[in-house]
């Protein structure tokens, strides 16, 4: 069996940029890139044709040798069929992708991020106890302003583990509301029918005072400081059941 | 006989051509021709597998052009086992299906979208059971993924465009690495045949064949989530509806798990992967249980000990010994069945409480008992408690793993009895979390919400969206918007005793219940569950449950169907005819 040099050089080529596209965020160049790389592969289905033996169709008198073997190219076109259909789905996706979240790049997973965030959380926590444990254990002065920079640090964990879940908000639902969507307001807020802009999310108030809508979705708040909830009494536990692995989750009002 | 052979193919994929003449219409006969459909395919199945167990493996040569051309469909004692074990499976995840669909009130998407892709996804899986020639393999996957494609996508939310694009590229990636492995496979051996290259491939030198081998077993990989190539599984699977989950969980990774039996078997016996096979199977074993364990959410958890669980079938593959392939077989048909349950009921607690996030879910032993026991059961399986299947196939495999010696064959009972216990450590923990702590303060006035209100009744959102609207307005003082919204299930506020709101089965507005969160959807309050969801997933768990009952016919039948794989010579005579 012989090879055609240019075939593999072209299919080469062709799989290295459909590959490449492949590795993009956007989904429009992965699309472009799937339909190169379905093109370089059926080369190369193509450049693996030879001398098969007898095909079906053939008159007695023909010249075998003459007569491509039919079977690459059948397969090459069921491959074409199918790489037609997957585009055709991939396009419907990246307008869908757009018409949802405004782009069509694909974002993290979201679970993996909070995963990758609790373990970070967890560590700096412990790291923060031990060292406050150590500087209690050393002296026993200095006390309280240890204690408040324990307080504070833990405070900031706390806000970057609320910022996290807010982004995973918006990841999962969609208001309906497309300058929301787009621009990635705090479903928070709008449920709150504050509007984009008044405040973000990093810039909230700690302790949230009063919040109007209800329940506070601070959840080491709800579980920890129990003054500082006034907007809530009996009827109405949060929301939003922290991912504390501290336990915050299991005390609550009732 | 072997005319029935193409049917478990070709009867979904007629009748999906009939339902979408009919189109959305008629949802009461398009229901009743879906269930007789996949009814009918569950009964030639086991007329399959008896069939071949009696008088060997069928073939069929379709339009009888011989085997190196024509298309040849081939039934032996493997396929016709995972044809039936899938074809029950996908019977009883409809039953599921259309249980939600009639309690949404929901009729139109189902019947529309679902059903049409539901039955050529059936289609597929049926394709690569029944494929004699690596084209028709691919050709299946294809089926199967492009409808899976859909049903991972359905209702388009930007959560499952999102994970739809992770699957839609990975399978993309995959087939087209198939493609690549059937054309070198041409090129070397001129047919792409099984029977063929099974007699052809032992003359190939050693190194091309093992270039072969690499492939294929890469894309199977890819299909059934070993481990180096799982990540896209628990990424795209969770988002999905309840169903899917389920029916993709069970049966699309085992579609790869069965290629790479089928072709480790029968075209590279002997073969010279198996170390790596083994480092493979004890990585996704381990890292895909520490992933279950690191997870929160159910459905991710679920994912993760699917992978882990991938492991003991690659396990007994790479063993490639008669009872190490044996328990490979048994493992799969068990683990098809106990991950689509669980996964059910995943779906069904999600119904019932909203979210499967573990951390929010708690008291469900006391509140919902049947629901508790449909978990424990398959929970308790695939942990490999030892009267379930689940230890059947698991002893099976370290018996063999235990008589094969060997370094990587001890590191490997050793890793499936740590992935075991942690694996019991994992469905404790669920059944801890979710089940047996009381319930989170709260839990119980949160609505339900329906899953496919979201998109397809636009109308109903509206009216709910003002509905909420006014109420809010009307609402007196400041501190408490919400408490007319919530009038339906404040009054069990206190008492988390409480089982189910019984006959609370209104629509509330769905702006006003700031509990379930999620603005534009319609929520209901219901706690109930409808019965053909619950009797399905119970003839899910029942369905595991047999296969301890028949636990010696079904060992006995896999033997068989072992011997006949690294025989080579049934198969291989079926086809070619001699």
């Amino acid at each position: 069996m012989t090879v055609s040099l240019s075939l593999l050089v072209a299919a080469a080529v062709l799989n290295a940029v459909g590959a490449t596209l492949l590795l993009t965020r956007s989904l429009t160049r992965i699309l472009l890139g799937a339909v190169v790389l379905g093109n370089g592969v059926n080369l190369l289905v193509l450049a693996s044709t030879g001398n098969a033996g007898d095909a079906p169709l053939l008159y007695p008198h023909i010249i075998r040798n003459r007569v491509t073997d039919p079977l690459p190219q059948a397969i090459a076109l069921t491959a074409i069929v199918i790489t037609l259909a997957t585009t055709a789905f991939l396009l419907a996706m990246a307008y869908r992708s757009h018409q949802v979240t405004g782009s069509d790049e694909i974002s993290d997973d979201t679970e993996d991020r909070l995963v990758a965030l609790r373990a970070e959380f967890l560590d700096r926590r412990g790291e923060l106890r031990d060292r406050y444990r150590e500087a209690r254990a050393g002296d026993g002065g200095a006390d309280a302003e240890q204690r408040a920079r324990y307080r504070a640090a833990r405070k900031r964990l706390r806000r970057r583990v609320r910022e996290e879940r807010a982004y995973q908000a918006r990841a999962n639902d969609v208001s309906g509301n497309l300058w929301n969507d787009i621009l990635g307001a705090d479903p928070e807020d709008y449920r709150e029918g504050r509007e984009l802009g008044s405040t973000d999310a990093a810039g909230r108030p700690g302790p949230a005072p009063a919040r109007i809508a209800g329940p506070s979705n601070d959840p080491e708040e709800t579980g920890r400081e129990p003054d500082s909830r006034p907007g809530e009494d009996s009827g109405h536990p949060p929301p939003d059941q922290p991912d504390d692995p501290g336990g915050a989750g299991t005390e609550g009002t009732s | 006989m072997n005319a029935l052979v193409p049917l478990p193919v070709l009867l979904p994929l007629c009748v999906t051509g009939l339902k979408l003449a009919i189109g959305p219409r008629l949802h009461r006969l398009q229901r009743f021709i879906s269930i007789a459909v996949l009814g009918a395919v569950l009964v030639l199945s086991v007329l399959l597998m008896v069939a071949a167990d009696r008088h060997g493996p069928l073939s069929v040569h379709l339009g009888d052009f011989a085997p190196p051309v024509g298309i040849t469909l081939v039934a032996d004692r493997l396929a016709g086992l995972m044809l039936t074990v899938s074809s029950a499976v996908t019977l009883l995840v409809l039953v599921y299906s259309l249980g939600q669909g009639m309690a949404d009130r929901d009729d139109q998407a189902p019947v529309g979208v679902f059903h049409p892709a539901y039955l050529i996804l059936v289609a597929g899986v049926s394709c690569t059971f029944l494929a004699g020639d690596l084209v028709n393999l691919y050709v299946g996957f294809e089926i199967m993924l492009v409808a899976s494609f859909v049903l991972l996508t359905i209702g388009g939310t930007a959560t499952r465009v999102r994970a739809g694009s992770t699957y839609v590229i990975i399978s993309l990636f995959s087939s087209v690495l198939f493609l690549v492995a059937i054309a070198m496979t041409y090129a070397v051996a001129g047919t792409v045949n099984l029977a063929q290259l099974a007699q052809r491939l032992q003359e190939v030198p050693l190194g091309v064949r093992t270039l072969l081998e690499a492939m294929l077993l890469t894309v199977f990989a890819i299909k059934a989530a070993v481990f180096p190539l799982a990540a896209w599984l628990p990424d795209s699977y969770p988002t999905a509806p309840a169903p899917v989950t389920a029916v993709f969980a069970g049966l699309l990774t085992k579609v790869g798990v069965y290629s790479m039996l089928r072709t480790q078997t029968l075209l590279f016996p002997g073969h010279r992967l198996g170390d790596l096979l083994m480092l493979a199977a004890l990585a996704s074993m381990v890292v895909g249980i520490l992933g279950a364990v690191a997870q929160t959410d159910l459905k991710r958890v679920l994912s993760f000990t699917l992978i882990s669980h991938i492991g003991y079938m690659v396990f007994g593959i790479a063993l490639a010994g008669h009872g190490s392939i044996s328990g490979a077989i048994v493992y799969v048909a068990d683990h098809i069945t106990v991950q689509t349950t669980l996964f059910l009921v995943a779906g069904l607690i999600e119904r019932r409480d909203g979210t499967t996030e573990l951390t929010r879910l708690g008291g469900l032993a006391r509140a919902a008992p049947l629901l508790a026991v449909l978990f424990f059961v398959p929970a308790m399986n695939l942990a490999g408690i030892p009267p379930l299947s689940g230890f059947i196939g698991k002893l099976g495999l370290m018996r063999a793993g235990i008589d094969a010696g060997g370094a990587w064959a001890w590191a490997l009972v050793a890793g499936s009895a740590a992935t075991s216990l942690l694996t019991l450590y994992v469905m404790a923990k669920v059944w801890n979390l979710a089940f047996w702590r009381d319930a989170p303060p709260g839990a119980e006035e949160e609505g339900v919400v329906l899953e496919s209100a979201e998109d397809d009744e636009p109308g109903d959102d509206e009216e709910g969206d003002e509905a909420g609207d006014e109420e809010e307005g009307a609402a007196t003082g400041p501190p408490e918007p919400t408490g007319s919204g919530r009038a339906a299930g404040s009054g069990k506020a206190a008492g988390s005793g409480e089982p189910t709101g019984a006959g609370s089965d209104l629509p509330v507005p769905a702006g006003a219940v700031v509990a379930a969160g999620f603005l534009g959807q319609s929520i209901t309050t219901t706690r109930r569950l409808p019965w053909p969801m619950l009797a399905a997933t119970g003839a899910a768990v029942a369905l595991g449950l047999s296969y301890t009952v028949l636990g010696g016919p079904l060992t006995t039948f896999t033997q068989a169907a072992a011997t006949e794989l690294l025989a080579r010579t049934p198969y291989i005579e079926a086809v070619l005819g001699r």
